[in-house]
């Protein structure tokens, strides 16, 4: 009992100096965009006064003139699309690399492997370029297309190791039970990878959220802009004033469709899902 | 409801391993047919040919009057259990057990009519909204025989159905299929490696080994008269003993006595392995006018285990027999890691009554009618055909 209560007691105390490690950055961003222009310097961790204007400002003028209100729509279209885009493929394309035996199916992963480790950087330049002679500059395409370069690999990674888990006799059965493989593969094998896939999909949604580089190399306006990138160019009130109460408002209200998603998604990555399919 | 044909099947793995060699095998409309065979012997995988699962090398394979041999799973009408039930377990006991009607497009509330009444025979109805996940290993055992059972299908395949639950419920489940198969009337093809389910159940029983069929009879033809040693060592708990014997001048000469060649045996000749089975043993105190068909003998017993209705006595005879077909035997029963001794142990069952005692003489008598014999080479055995 004794020796549980200081277990519990270190446990807590190395639990809370890692929150605060994370979570003070995020106070402080919070807490700046709290912060009146006057103020914004202080210095102080928690504002002598409270105040929306950073926020209201970003949302002023309505789509056409607010700074942030297009960018923010392209963001989660992007993001969404990419995701969306990302997690059909890389279903189709785990499915057959956990199932089956195909020729080439090293390469396929090793390949993927070294699309996902290729810096990023050097590809940006020569997609400029492409982009710009094929028309894809600036548009939602432009971004998505690099975007699931880099993101079916994770993605594919992630679903081949839950797909690799569910046992083969559940398939067999839905096979003889009448389903074709591919009504097998809907109604067994993709409810069973639910956590897996939304998984999948919380990693290549962040990742398409976060993207900077490409966002603010392949796009020139509010067109495809996403919101890292429209960051870059806010302005202050005057050309002598920093704009640091809104971008740090931005950055908060960027960061609460991460938190909803993982939140809304995090109930469904409860393991255990497949328990019961078989004995034990 | 149809007949199953295997006319000359083989399976041969992309590796070169063949895992059934030239099977045939005639299921008959509503029999239930056991495949039986120590691991590794090819019955699943002859199991799994019928249901689809794995392509047929050689050979065709009917189903009804239909070839079926390139027809995909879901086109043949079969329903299978699988070992380990394979439940959805993102579905519920109901939507498990309509998942197979719910695919043919029946209309709905004839899937709940028909839901309901498989779950009624099989004691599910009030597990119905329940998950796999929340019931116990004979409950979800059920589920799966509820999924086949809904569909009515031309043939029930069983992929060693019971081998997942404890001693007693698997004695329990037995019954309970083998009620059921004789309900329905449905052609059931079981695959155990358990020879106690394969007598138990089966209206015929085919023995595997390596891949090849070696005898199809009913429980007890294959009991009586098996056709080699290794259909005759696998068959029957305890097992036959086995034991070298020479055929000479009209006499047996066994190790533990001599009797006159049983008129069943008069093909045999020269060296041969002896059969006897522990119940053709009896205390010679307690045999009757039957002491005429056998001879007495004294045996020193090392052991005694007493069943209540009986007792089973263990006796060591010289000179044990090499061969084959028995080893694999013992390897697949584990008992190959037991150290052995040149000695030969025989186990001879004896009636309740009797006084043998461990680690005395006892006069014991065995049935020389009930003799098997097998060529040691061949292994085939040399009793006349009845």
């Amino acid at each position: 009992m004794e020796r549980g209560t200081r277990e519990y007691a270190l446990w807590s105390i190395g639990l809370l100096l890692v929150l605060l490690f994370a979570l003070i950055p995020v106070i402080w961003i919070i807490s700046v965009s709290l912060k009146s222009p006057d103020t914004l310097a202080d210095g102080r961790f928690f504002p002598s006064e409270f105040t929306l204007d950073n926020y209201e400002t970003l949302f002023t003028g309505g789509i056409d003139d607010s700074p942030f209100l297009k960018p923010l729509i392209n963001s989660v279209l992007i993001a969404s699309i990419t995701t969306l885009v990302a997690i059909v493929l890389a279903s189709f394309a785990a499915y057959a690399i956990a199932r089956l035996n195909f020729p080439g199916k090293s390469i396929i992963l090793a390949g993927a492997l070294a699309i996902a480790m290729f810096p990023a950087i050097s590809t940006v330049g020569p997609l400029f370029d492409m982009w710009r002679t094929l028309g894809l500059y600036d548009t939602y395409p432009g971004l998505i297309i690099p975007y699931l370069t880099f993101s079916l690999p994770l993605a594919i990674y992630t679903l081949v190791a839950f797909f690799r888990e569910i046992p083969w006799d559940l398939e067999q059965a839905a096979q003889v039970d009448g389903a074709t493989p591919f009504q097998a593969f809907r109604k067994v094998i993709v409810p069973l990878a639910a956590p897996g896939v939304f998984t999948a999909a919380i990693l290549v949604f962040i990742f398409a959220w976060n993207d900077f580089l490409f966002a603010i190399t392949l796009t020139s306006s509010d067109a495809a802009r996403t919101v890292p990138a429209a960051l870059a160019f806010f302005t202050g009130e005057s050309q002598f004033t920093a704009p640091n109460g809104s971008i740090a408002a931005a950055a908060v209200i960027v960061t609460i469709p991460i938190i909803v998603f993982v939140l809304l998604f995090q109930r469904r990555i409860v393991a255990g899902l497949t328990a019961g399919a078989v004995k034990g | 409801m149809a007949e199953i044909v295997l006319d000359h099947v083989s399976k041969r793995f992309p590796d070169g391993y063949e895992a059934v060699k030239d099977m045939n095998l005639e299921i008959k409309d509503g029999e239930f047919m056991i495949l039986v065979g120590p691991s590794g012997c090819g019955k699943s995988t002859a199991l799994r040919m019928i249901a689809g699962l794995e392509d047929i090398s050689e050979g065709e394979l009917r189903i009804g009057d239909q070839v079926v041999n390139d027809m995909a799973p879901r086109d043949r009408d079969i329903a299978m259990v699988f070992q380990s039930y394979a439940l959805y377990p993102h579905m519920t006991v109901r939507e498990n057990m309509a998942f197979p009607l719910k695919l043919a497009g029946v209309p709905a509330d004839e899937i709940k009519r028909k839901v309901e009444a498989a779950a009624q025979t099989l004691d599910l109805a009030q597990h119905l909204d329940r998950k796999p996940a929340n019931l116990s290993g004979g409950q979800r055992q059920r589920v799966a025989m509820g999924r086949a059972i809904v569909r009515d299908p031309k043939a029930f395949l069983m992929d060693e159905p019971l081998s997942n639950l404890d001693a007693k419920l698997r004695v329990q489940m037995r019954t309970e299929v083998s009620r059921l198969q004789q309900e329905l009337g449905t052609t059931t093809v079981y695959v155990t490696h358990d020879q106690t389910e394969a007598m138990t159940l089966g209206d015929r029983v085919a023995v595997m080994r390596s891949g090849v069929l070696q005898q199809v009879g009913s429980p007890s033809e294959l009991y009586e008269r098996p056709k080699n040693l290794f259909v005759a060592g696998f068959i029957g708990s305890p097992a036959m003993n086995f034991m070298p014997a020479t055929v000479e001048g009209g006499k047996v000469k066994l190790p533990f006595g001599e009797v006159p060649l049983p008129e069943h045996l008069s093909g045999a000749s020269g060296e041969v392995i002896a059969g006897l089975r522990p119940e053709s043993f009896e205390d010679a105190a307690l045999v009757g006018e039957a002491k005429s068909r056998g001879a007495t003998f004294r045996a020193h017993i090392d052991l005694v285990e007493s069943m209540g209705s009986e007792k089973y006595a263990y006796f060591s005879t010289e000179g044990g027999i090499e061969s084959e077909e028995l080893a694999e035997l013992a390897q697949d029963s584990g008992l190959d890691e037991t150290p052995t001794t040149s000695e030969h142990t025989i186990v001879a069952r004896l009636d309740a009554a009797s006084q043998a005692t461990r680690g005395q003489e006892a006069e014991l008598w065995f049935d020389a009618t009930k003799l098997h014999m097998f060529d040691p080479k061949t292994g085939e055995s040399l009793s006349a055909a009845p």
